[in-house]
């Protein structure tokens, strides 16, 4: 049934820290090798090869560019993937059962078996976690893994999602958020994590750390140890010796 | 939102079908026999015409059974149970009329209700979607509602209650337009809301997160053609409404000219339904900075 568990034992979910994703698209990658031989229908692609190649991913990285006024702008990579919402409207409004909230970790997942591909769900969600399977016709989204975190036929370092295990500048955590001791838990209290799009009420698991506070270089009353060499020579030095010479014969030409 | 030719078709002919068979329901028209079976046969070709359409966009439709199972939860699961109940109802009813020529009102009432229903949990899959801020007003279960009973009313031949609820319908379909042209902004999603990145200043998009479009920005991202949302909301307007309206009170009754009207009412249930989800912006194209 696709109500939703009234509360979950565990709120396993990742912790993404925006000071620190460097947008390599590396846990875009290792999400869609995982995930494409493992739980469920492969992730197709389309048209690998041609002008327009399309496919199924669990996880993008979107790179904005953050500007306030008299500031430099900064970059902030940002990978979305499935947020495992408690209150996750892509599962009440599956007219199958596919869609479901696990009770006892709260990860949610698709049966495609159940799936008829309506794509409603995609609908409902407002981050864009879920992708449509072009070639299957069924709903995919991020498992967290589901097939990696308690498979006992794997060491245990690897027993975490594939993003957050392969991720090379340690900017992915994976814990459980109904433990206030937890890794999650911690970071997320310490560096402010918060949930995108509050405002549509899904309650999501998932965290993001905000970008820590950028030094400025340009602000007065800074020591710039390169400037003195950086600045433009005056007219007067320019003039001088043989690269004044240089110049002037340049000029002439 | 993507609109798909499936979803358009399915929306507006089986909202038709399912309004003429809550008119017939009460009655209206009083006919039995031949004509009761031709009418009968309209409203079924429309409402299971247009349930067929909704089966094209599935991935798998041959799993569209277990979509009956979800009613607890799901309005789209409603959707498909009032379909398959009302169907059955007004089949009982309209054998009744035509192979008996006999009339059992409380079966009529019930199938009436059943029909008017079943347009309300086809209103509801939209209207639930606060990812979708222009069909998360209040208004939009009214609008399906009131095209049905219209156009219902239209197809039954009911020409003064069809005139007045055709101008009843191009006002508020107006309004609704008027209103979900603001009802993003009032929702209050932004890039910056949807990053979480406000604090820090403007954000906008630096690079894609792909190099090719992908399901999302194909099903969710559309915005093709809007710029001529506005001559087509007169069109829709004028088609839907007015002109059919026009033909009912200022001219001599006939077929012909019934059959005109009808046709100019489906080329703007048509028209509206297409800028009903080609205008519709899901915050998930905030992530692409685009609506």
């Amino acid at each position: 049934m696709t109500a939703l568990p009234q509360t979950t034992e565990k709120k396993l979910g990742l912790v993404i820290d925006l000071d620190i994703c460097v947008g390599c698209h590396a846990c875009v990658v290792n999400c869609k090798e995982w995930n494409t031989s493992n739980y469920g229908a492969p992730l197709s692609d389309i048209d690998p090869y041609g002008a327009e190649p399309m496919g199924t991913f669990l996880n993008r990285v979107h790179s904005y560019e953050v500007k306030s006024e008299g500031c430099n702008a900064q970059t902030v990579h940002f990978p979305k993937s499935c947020l495992h919402c408690d209150d996750a409207p892509c599962v009440t409004v599956c007219p199958t059962g596919a869609s479901y909230k696990r009770a006892e970790d709260g990860i949610v997942l698709v049966n495609e078996d159940n799936c008829i591909g309506c794509g409603l769900c995609a609908w409902a969600c407002p981050y864009g976690a879920r992708e449509l399977d072009q070639m299957e016709g069924v709903m995919k989204k991020c498992t967290l893994c589901v097939d990696r975190i308690y498979n006992e036929n794997i060491p245990e370092i690897d027993r975490l999602p594939a993003c957050v295990r392969t991720c090379p500048a340690g900017a992915r955590h994976f814990g459980d958020f109904a433990d206030p001791d937890s890794n999650v838990s911690r970071l997320s209290a310490e560096r402010g994590g918060m949930e995108l799009m509050p405002e549509q009420g899904t309650k999501p698991v998932n965290r993001y750390l905000p970008p820590r506070p950028k030094s400025d270089v340009t602000a007065e009353n800074k020591i710039d140890l390169l400037a003195p060499y950086l600045a433009p020579m005056d007219e007067a030095d320019s003039a001088k010796g043989f690269l004044g010479w240089l110049d002037k014969a340049l000029e002439k030409i | 939102m993507h609109p798909a030719p499936s979803v358009i078709v399915f929306t507006s002919l089986s909202g038709l079908g399912f309004g003429l068979m809550f008119w017939m329901g009460f009655g209206v028209p009083d006919v039995f026999g031949w004509t009761a079976f031709w009418m009968y046969f309209v409203a079924y070709a429309l409402a299971v015409g247009g349930l067929i359409a909704s089966t094209l966009h599935l991935g798998n439709p041959q799993r569209a059974i277990k979509a009956f199972s979800q009613w607890r939860t799901s309005w789209l699961s409603r959707e498909g149970v009032a379909a398959v109940l009302t169907l059955l109802v007004v089949a009982a009813y309209a054998i009744e009329l035509i192979f008996f020529q006999s009339r059992y009102p409380l079966l009529g009432w019930i199938g009436s209700l059943l029909a008017i229903a079943t347009v309300f949990t086809t209103s509801k899959i939209y209207n639930q979607l606060k990812t979708v801020p222009r069909w998360n007003l209040p208004l939009t279960p009214l609008l399906f509602l009131t095209y049905a009973l219209a156009g219902g009313a239209l197809l039954a031949g009911q020409v003064l209650t069809a005139a007045v609820l055709l101008l009843v319908l191009t006002g508020l379909q107006m309004v609704a337009w008027q209103m979900g042209d603001k009802a993003f902004a009032n929702a209050g999603h932004s890039i910056e809301t949807a990053t979480g990145l406000g604090h820090l200043g403007k954000v906008r998009q630096l690079e894609n997160a792909h190099s090719s479009p992908n399901y999302l920005m194909k099903e969710m991202v559309y915005v093709v053609a809007r710029k001529h949302a506005q001559k087509l909301r007169a069109i829709a307007l004028v088609t839907l409404g007015l002109l059919p309206a026009a033909i009912l009170l200022f001219l001599p009754f006939n077929h012909a000219l019934a059959l005109v009207a009808v046709a100019s009412h489906l080329i703007g249930v048509f028209t509206a339904r297409w800028l009903f989800f080609a205008e519709a912006e899901h915050v998930v194209g905030l992530y692409y900075d685009k609506r």
